[in-house]
């Protein structure tokens, strides 16, 4: 047993920090956020350049041959600077589907742009009766000539106004909520019949609503087997989850830290509040919020090639600690600095709406419990 | 014992009731829920309820109150809970209004409360500083006399509101040799007044209720001086009690909870309304009885009181169990609409003017509950509420 990183991983960790240290500063942060495209061009060429955006891909893919424990590394860091850039889309939701699902004409023709920088990709999987449901989809793909025609709706695709290209689901067979019959497709996004409506999200993010309308794709954006593509789903969503985990322990971290250093020098009463005992237990409790978290993050990501009993339970098990940790540390962080806590103004604010938000994606508190009640 | 209401009490109901169908502008709670709302929409049904002599219901009869009982005052709260009327502003109504009839003179009482009344005057509150919050007598915004006038330099933050005020109502230092709170007055200033700048505090939901105010040397007439000099933190405190007992928001918390119900009987999972499932619904279930059981608990306060007791340190419990349960609400209606609780919706300028993705109920959810995290830390700290309790009621 070792929970050690090795050397070559530490590397990675200090050159994603320093990257971000000097060039993704909060005020810089918010200027992205703020600005017309809402994402900076200029930090996803810089995170192609570093290599970042390889790194899960093997070397004959053009990646380094990173495993789960680097994507960890690599979301913990962005987690920490609140970095907006749809790493998670992109490099393991596309990247993850490519890998896992795609044959070699698929990645050869879609990796390099990846790896590269030049293409954005958002996963287009829910809808708005679908909840966290992943097979509950109306959108249908039917057989036509040698390709198929999507049509439907996707809801709050995170990413899509920056992405050229969409993962998306649909039903090629079965009903409504059926487990077979799900198909996984590549969609370009300027496709005749593929209509957007872009919003910001309330954490610094862009999303879409997508409608579907006469899609012609041919036999190539087929990901994997036709109707047999909720298990490939599932599991990418879960590596997906298991980034998130990271994501919000690099957002819980810094939390506790400027907690704890605003109660050392904030002063009233004549003494720091920090030496409320009141204060002090709830600071304890918000600290062991976060390391059960980082031991939840771990055993993801450890597990995440076991057999998918174990690989569900481990998943689940991380989404519910982070969403639970991630709400309790989020509120206590805001409460803690008062009305200091509540400002745009500060970065408080902002780790908190994104914890809020982490526990939305891919399923929250309650729907992680029932995935893992009917898993164990 | 008794708990329900008598016939004369259902006819006030009905009385009220109809009233508020028949006088509530409709176009209001659209422009609520759009976040659209301009000063003068803020103002509108104050200034309705101020011609059928309704404002302050809770005020003694000589200086403008309705003369009714508790239980219709609940009535009148329910009622406009009941139909998502907009809540009067604080500030003049329960704020600084009994403050001026309990505490100032004949003079201050001709002059001031006319203007709260009809809203022509909009109050605002000068109570916090950076460095003072939870422990508000260390206050320092100084006032020095200066013949007949007191000069005041300082500043006040998190003052809700502060951008369309007329006026502030402010505590200021007064004396600086003494102990804290024996060295306050309470002041209320002019915001036309030379000196006085507002600058907004914008809140991580995106909204501007909130401002610091700059005080540099702003001329304030002794005449303006409630009570005496250095006795403010007395009428301070005794505006702080009125300001808990508001807080519980219990026919509010009502019409939130049947909202949220709402919600959840139009959100699907796996094709069954979520409300249906065991999970969520437990959790409406919880949530209706600690505000069942808030319900009862203010009921008791408000007997007490209108037999001349309190409001006492007990109405730390509404203040703490009524935000506890405020702040529920907006997290369960986040949890409800799922994927969407990632939408954002425009605020400020950009209201109403962009598209908002998702259904009408969905529409600033997650907004709503990031901003009610504001309610555990105004008007006195849940912690400080708690600390008030320890002292005033256990005796620890």
């Amino acid at each position: 047993m070792d929970f050690s990183f090795t050397e070559e991983q530490t590397l990675l960790r200090n050159s994603v920090q320093g990257l971000l240290a000097s060039k993704y500063d909060f005020d810089t942060r918010r200027k992205i956020v703020k600005s017309a495209d809402g994402m900076s061009k200029e930090i996803w060429a810089q995170f192609a350049e570093m290599g970042l955006l390889a790194a899960p891909f093997t070397e004959e893919q053009g990646g380094f041959g990173g495993g789960a424990i680097e994507t960890m590394i690599v979301l913990e860091e962005m987690g920490r600077n609140l970095v907006v850039e749809p790493y998670v889309e992109t490099v393991v939701i596309a990247g993850g589907f490519l890998r896992e699902g795609g044959d070699a004409d698929q990645q050869a023709a879609h990796i390099p742009g990846i790896v590269d920088g030049s293409t954005i990709w958002a996963f287009a999987y829910a809808e708005p009766q679908g909840r966290y449901n992943l097979a509950d989809l109306v959108t249908t793909a039917k057989k036509d000539g040698a390709g198929y025609t999507v049509n439907g709706y996707k809801a709050v695709v995170l990413g899509a106004p920056w992405a050229q290209k969409l993962v998306v689901t649909a039903r090629t067979g079965g009903g409504q909520r059926d487990r077979d019959g799900v198909s996984v497709f590549i969609v370009d996004k300027n496709a005749p019949g593929v209509s957007t409506r872009d919003y910001p999200t309330v954490d610094g993010r862009r999303a879409s609503e997508i409608t579907f309308e006469n899609v012609k794709v041919g036999a190539d954006a087929l990901i994997g087997a036709e109707g047999k593509g909720l298990p490939l789903v599932e599991k990418i969503t879960d590596q997906a989850i298991a980034a998130l985990s990271a994501e919000a322990v690099g957002c819980m971290g810094e939390l506790n830290k400027a907690t704890v250093e605003y109660c050392k020098t904030r002063k009233q009463f004549g003494v720091p509040i920090g030496k409320f005992q009141v204060l002090q237990h709830r600071m304890v409790d918000m600290f062991m919020a976060y390391e059960q978290s980082v031991s939840m993050t771990y055993m993801v990501n450890l597990k995440l090639e076991e057999n998918e009993a174990e690989r569900i339970k481990a998943a689940a098990g991380a989404k519910v600690q982070i969403g639970k940790a991630g709400r309790y540390v989020g509120q206590q962080a805001v409460q803690l600095h008062g009305g200091m806590g509540m400002t745009d103004e500060l970065n408080v604010g902002h780790y908190f709406k994104r914890l809020t938000m982490i526990d939305t994606q891919f399923g929250n508190v309650d729907h992680q419990l029932k995935r893992y009640s009917n898993a164990a | 014992m008794d708990m329900s209401f008598t016939p004369e009490e259902m006819a006030f109901r009905d009385e009220v009731r109809a009233f508020i169908d028949e006088n509530y502008p409709k176009d209001l709670k659209s422009k609520r829920t759009r976040g659209e709302m301009s000063k003068e929409d803020i103002l509108t049904w104050h200034r309705i309820l101020y011609k059928k002599g309704w404002v302050v219901p809770h005020w003694p009869v000589e200086y403008g109150g309705t003369g009714w009982s508790i239980t219709q005052r609940f009535i009148w709260n329910e009622e406009n809970a009941r139909a998502e009327t907009q809540a009067l502003l604080p500030f003049g109504l329960s704020m600084v209004g009994p403050v001026i009839f309990n505490y100032g003179n004949e003079e201050q009482k001709k002059r001031f409360l006319p203007g709260i009344l009809s809203a022509d005057d909009w109050w605002c509150q000068g109570y916090s500083e950076p460095g003072a919050g939870s422990d508000l007598a260390s206050l320092r915004t100084k006032a020095v006399l200066d013949g007949d006038h007191y000069v005041v330099n300082g500043s006040k933050t998190w003052t809700t509101l502060a951008q369309y005020a007329d006026w502030m109502f402010c505590l200021v230092r007064t004396n600086a040799d003494v102990k804290a709170q024996e060295g306050i007055s309470f002041l209320l200033i002019d915001m036309k007044t030379p000196g006085i700048t507002v600058r907004p505090i914008i809140t991580m939901d995106g909204s501007h209720e909130v401002n610091e105010v700059f005080l540099e040397d702003v001329r304030v007439p002794v005449e303006n001086r409630i009570g005496e000099e250095n006795k403010g933190w007395t009428y301070a405190k005794f505006l702080l009690g009125n300001e808990r007992s508001g807080i519980a928001g219990v026919a509010r918390s009502k019409k939130a909870i049947e909202r949220l119900k709402s919600i959840a009987n139009a959100e699907l999972m796996d094709g069954q309304p979520l409300m249906k499932t065991d999970e969520f619904a437990r959790k409406v279930a919880e949530l209706e009885i600690d505000l069942s059981a808030l319900e009862v608990t203010e009921l008791r306060t408000l007997a007490a009181e209108s037999k001349g007791k309190g409001p006492g340190p007990e109405a730390s419990i509404l203040k703490i169990k009524g935000t506890e349960i405020q702040q529920r609400i907006t997290e369960l209606a986040v949890e409800a609409v799922g994927n969407y609780a990632s939408v954002e919706m425009p605020m400020g300028e950009m209201a109403g003017n962009d598209f908002v993705a998702g259904p009408d109920y969905a529409n600033g959810a997650a907004q709503n509950y990031f901003n009610m995290r504001k309610t555990s830390i105004y008007g006195g700290s849940n912690e400080i509420q708690h600390n008030i309790i320890a002292k005033m009621v256990l005796g620890l």
